[in-house]
């Protein structure tokens, strides 16, 4: 059983791949805030864009480079 | 720039129209096999023959249906969550005429015989480069998307879509790993041969089933049931936790597929303890999707679209439950080779990755093409109806006939013979075939309904426009 020389290794690459990418996350703080994520894909308005919306979209975009 | 202030919704309506085309095709398929299996004799044309469809059926409702619902689903998820538009629109235009290619390739390739005859893996080797072109440019599309995001926080969802991305690249290319007879041949030989092929092959379909049908479509539920839920997941905390034991522990459930055989002992056992292990984030996973709902249960009642995604859930939990109790050695010494495998992948298949994939089509759709809902709620009402007793009835006859199949072969007289000679066995199977093939036809029936609800809504419908909300300024 050769491959197994092969495929463990390749898993083993792999997990301390994800470990790195874990141990990334932890102190970049993607961790910080367990609660804001779940309810800020929620305040993402993804509903058809009507009129009013689009005139919305344009006073705030107004807004903002005016700021800028 | 014009186009930076808007998402690129056109990829994403391409895959997703193309995930219902070719959820027909790949059911037509499975249903036309199926009655194979019913009438044998039916046909003799070599073309049609069900060695040579099998595989197409599985690689169009795996790779093509699943596959296009989750470019269409990733893409829609990861520029919304991240609110910038795609890395690279010509590079998403690459992989969706690419994709469609490498399946409309496989489609011809597969009914006129050739194949590479690893199991999920059959596309012959310049079939698989090309997935493998097209799939190095998502993982660009993806990551470059996720690297340019406005919003510091990566959305749970993500890091699902992320994991698949990368897995499935090194599954692919290790598994395809061959020699072609020459550079005009078809043909080409795996460098690993007898048991070791055995066991790259099911590191790959077992990581296959881990990485593209769970992980992929689980980033597809956590953003499609909070969405359709109007309500957060129930535990962010727990998605974090789902997601993190479940990569890294799906690594070696593979060789369960390969117990009793002449796979060495130690790694059977090892097979079999991993996915042990698995049931534990799994129904974490599980419970969390189902919990979102708690409070509002009632929306159950009146959506049809929450249906479909919570009754996904409840088949998620089914079948990660089951596929643990099937890695057991002395369960799995009555079910290895029987019909209740195939009961138990289309449990996953049709229940889990089929109704998840459904129920997000429904919520986004009419969000591509300007609309506030599909055509007909009621319709929605009815495929999810047709669909679910397709389900139930395909594998509720799939446990019986392959616990009665384990059972019969393992019959012994009293002076040690074989009760049952194989043919026996075979034709106890008949009427359960039927009953598999009505299962799969009221399937497919639901997802024509699917698709003339589809063609409803958007037929005359203008392309949705969707502006990048401005970001207001970071805070973590």
């Amino acid at each position: 059983m050769d491959v197994l020389y092969l495929l463990i290794p390749l898993s083993l690459v792999l997990v301390f791949l994800f470990g790195t990418l874990f141990w990334w996350t932890l102190h970049s703080g993607q961790f910080d805030d367990l609660v804001g994520p779940a309810y800020r894909i929620l305040l993402d308005d993804d509903s058809p864009a009507t009129e009013e919306a689009d005139i919305a979209f344009d006073l705030k975009s107004k807004v903002n480079r005016d700021e800028i | 720039m014009e186009a930076q202030t808007t998402y690129n919704y056109k990829v994403v309506r391409q895959f997703a129209i193309m995930t219902v085309v070719w959820g027909i095709v790949g059911m037509l398929v499975g249903v036309y096999i199926a009655s194979l299996l019913v009438w044998p004799d039916m046909t003799h044309i070599p073309y049609l023959s069900f060695g040579r469809l099998r595989p197409l059926h599985t690689n169009a409702v795996i790779f093509a249906f699943g596959g296009s619902g989750l470019f269409a689903t990733s893409y829609y998820v990861v520029q919304r969550t991240c609110q910038v538009r795609l890395f690279s629109d010509k590079l998403a235009a690459f992989t969706f005429w690419g994709w469609q290619l490498a399946i409309v390739l496989d489609a011809i390739a597969l009914p006129m015989g050739y194949t590479a005859s690893h199991e999920y893996a059959e596309m012959v080797w310049p079939i698989a480069l090309v997935i493998l072109v097209v799939w190095v440019a998502y993982a660009i599309v993806f990551f470059g998307t996720i690297v340019k995001r406005k919003t510091p926080h990566i959305y749970v969802a993500n890091w699902f879509f992320a994991a698949y991305i990368l897995t499935v690249a090194v599954l692919h290319i290790v598994n395809h790993l061959s020699v072609p007879v020459s550079l005009f041949s078809l043909k080409a030989y795996p460098i690993f041969g007898g048991a070791q092929d055995a066991m790259v092959q099911w590191w790959y379909g077992h990581n296959a089933v881990g990485f593209f049908l769970t992980a992929g479509f689980l980033g597809m539920m956590y953003y499609f049931i909070p969405k359709q839920a109007g309500r957060p997941i129930y535990s962010y905390r727990l998605s974090v936790v789902h997601f993190w034991a479940l990569i890294f522990v799906y690594m070696w459930a593979g060789p369960h597929h390969l117990e009793y055989t002449a796979l060495p002992d130690w790694a059977q056992s090892l097979g079999m303890v991993f996915s042990l292990i698995l049931l534990a984030p799994s129904w974490g996973g599980m419970i969390n999707g189902i919990m979102t709902l708690s409070g509002a249960w009632h929306k159950l009642r009146t959506d049809p679209i929450l249906k479909f995604m919570v009754t996904a859930l409840s088949f998620y939990g089914m079948s990660t439950f089951e596929g643990p109790m099937m890695a057991i050695k002395t369960v799995n010494a009555l079910s290895h080779y029987t019909y209740w495998v195939i009961g138990h992948v289309h449990s996953g298949a049709l229940g889990w990755v089929a109704f998840i994939t459904i129920g997000s089509l429904y919520y986004l759709i009419p969000r591509l093409y300007g609309k506030t809902e599909m055509y007909s709620q009621r319709l929605i009402t009815v495929h999810f109806w047709v669909s679910t007793i397709g389900v139930v009835l395909y594998i509720s006859s799939m446990w019986i006939a392959g616990v009665m199949q384990g059972i019969m072969w393992r019959a012994t007289n009293p002076d040690g013979t074989l009760t049952y000679s194989f043919a026996e066995a075979v034709k106890a199977l008949h009427p359960f075939n039927v009953i598999r093939l009505a299962g799969g036809l009221l399937f497919f029936l639901g997802m024509l309904i699917m698709a003339y609800n589809v063609w409803k809504t958007i037929a005359g419908q203008k392309a949705a426009i969707a502006p990048i909300p401005a970001v207001a300024p970071a805070h973590a």
